[in-house]
């Protein structure tokens, strides 16, 4: 199997939304693990990370999880390639970067990637659509076990995992979720809600991980620390935090609505406007017009299987994405005409927004 | 009267203040103007605190010495950790144990791990420590000539290399 079949197959990140996934749309577990007696990937040399490498993809094959999937060497892949990667949530840009010695290996249907001489000598990552903290833990743990049985982690009883960096100690867990908050970024109440998040001990950050904006309103929330906690315990929390984000967001719609729907529903068709007749995009436009969007699929103005389109498009709309279609490099004027002409030719056949106004004195879900 | 906070990244006058709080513990990140740019810090969700806390902690640690502690293993000191914030290999945490000690306080919910255990690959581990040892003994009872212990010796490697092969209900 290589990259190009996996982009063209259908994939837990682009072909699973539904009215469950409305507000999370996936969750995603990373385990980072080390093999005992051996230098980190940042401080090893080319031919000890050469060794490492073929003893992760020896163990790797063997596991069931991983049958049937793409192991490749990053130096094997194009700037393109990595870049599709990295926007399907795969690979990090990290890794993206590294140098001869790293590679990664993905399953068919993209919900198990494992980084291989990233930061630490194994980066194993589970992704569910959905809010599915638990299901990605126990498929994440089974993995890890099987891996076990073949590779010598690095680990103490008191420090847990060893990780390159002491952040990662203990647990080396991080779970996170891709959530979806236009009304909290409408109503301006999203910076209360990440310094609430970096009281609990959590972090936010934008879609594409530290350092990035926030386009499209999508937030990815995940835990800060990994030590002195158990596992199920780091995800009880978070699931905790998520679910009031959750209620936060849903609170914000209706409040929203109620105030003034007019303007909401204004923000929502003529994002649909342009998405159907617009011919320069530029990415971070195309997001946030794709959000408004999704938020009318979420308020019922559009049928419900219009989000797994735009679930779609948020990730195909990116410029690795764009430029494969395309088969061939583009430069960024270029790619915001072909953008456009992409959105236009797939909102050609989405229905018209149908707006139904709450009736004066009550509220949008029916209570007074 | 209250003194002037001075930014932990380059002494300048201090004007930005993160507070964090981990486990009732608070953990405090004083920044100037220009640092605070820098680390990205005026962008809310685009910076961790986290590592910043470590990178301050770490700016704090150089001013204050700590000699020239080597890993033996992979050869790391201490110099690389203040540069690169990262541990040269698994055995560093051994060496730079009293390094660490303070800094995972702050970083952390707490000091000891409490999660998931590789049991299989600890045992693993014990059994191969058990076998060179045994392995050892055996090579210097023959040497000396202690023949009955040098069987007893044998018949134990025999048996701990047998736990070594999986058995198929395992």
């Amino acid at each position: 199997m290589t990259i190009s079949s996996l982009i063209d197959t259908p994939s837990e990140l682009t072909d699973s939304a539904s009215s469950k996934t409305a507000i999370v749309l996936m969750t995603r577990i990373r385990l980072a693990r080390n093999l005992a007696g051996r230098p980190f990937p940042g401080w090893a040399k080319p031919a000890q990370r050469a060794e490492v490498l073929q003893l992760c993809r020896e163990a790797l094959v063997e596991a069931t999880a991983m049958k049937r999937s793409v192991n490749v060497a990053v130096h094997e892949l194009s700037d393109l390639e990595k870049q599709i990667l990295v926007e399907r949530h795969l690979i990090s840009r990290e890794l993206s970067g590294s140098d001869a010695g790293s590679g990664v290996v993905i399953n068919r249907d993209q919900t198990v990637s494992v980084m291989i001489n990233e930061e630490d000598h194994l980066r194993i990552q589970v992704l569910r659509s959905g809010l599915q903290l638990k299901k990605a833990w126990n498929a994440i743990n089974d993995l890890d076990s099987a891996l076990e049985q073949r590779l010598d982690y690095a680990f103490s009883p008191t420090l847990g995992y060893l990780t390159a960096c002491p952040t990662n100690l203990g647990t080396g867990l991080r779970a996170s979720a891709m959530m979806h908050l236009p009304a909290l970024v409408i109503g301006g109440q999203m910076e209360k809600v990440v310094r609430a998040v970096n009281q609990l001990g959590m972090v936010v950050r934008g879609l594409f991980g530290e350092g990035s904006d926030a386009s499209g309103s999508i937030f990815q929330i995940s835990n800060q620390t990994t030590l002195g906690e158990a596992e199920d315990e780091i995800i009880k929390r978070l699931q905790s935090v998520l679910q009031s984000i959750v209620e936060h967001e849903l609170n914000a719609r209706e409040r929203l609505l109620e105030a003034d729907p007019g303007k909401v529903f204004d923000k929502i068709g003529r994002a649909y406007g342009i998405l159907q007749n617009g011919h320069v995009l530029s990415s971070g436009e195309a997001m946030n017009l794709l959000s408004l969007v999704r938020l009318g699929v979420d308020l019922g103005a559009f049928p419900d299987g219009h989000r797994q389109v735009i679930d779609r498009l948020f990730i195909e709309a990116q410029p690795g994405h764009l430029q494969h279609a395309q088969q061939g490099p583009l430069e960024a004027g270029q790619r915001d005409l072909l953008r456009a002409e992409r959105l236009r030719s797939e909102f050609a056949n989405l229905t018209r927004p149908n707006f139904t106004y709450p009736a004066p004195g009550k509220s949008v879900d029916g209570k007074n | 009267m209250a003194k002037t906070l001075t930014c932990n990244f380059c002494s300048q006058p201090a004007t930005v203040h993160l507070t964090k709080i981990v486990a009732n513990k608070v953990h405090n990140v004083d920044l100037c103007e220009d640092c605070a740019q820098a680390k990205g810090v005026t962008n809310p969700g685009g910076f961790s605190l986290g590592d910043l806390l470590l990178e301050a902690s770490l700016k704090g640690e150089a001013s204050s010495g700590g000699g020239g502690v080597r890993c033996e293993q992979c050869g790391f000191t201490q110099a690389d950790f203040k540069k690169h914030g990262r541990f040269g290999c698994p055995a560093c945490y051994d060496t730079f144990a009293a390094l660490l000690e303070p800094m995972l306080d702050g970083m952390h919910k707490g000091t000891r791990h409490a999660g998931k255990v590789p049991r299989a690959a600890l045992e693993r581990k014990s059994l191969y420590d058990r076998l060179t040892k045994l392995e050892l003994d055996l090579t210097d009872a023959i040497k000396s000539e202690r023949y009955e212990e040098a069987a007893r010796f044998r018949d134990e490697i025999n048996q701990v290399k047998q736990a070594f092969t999986p058995k198929d209900s395992a």
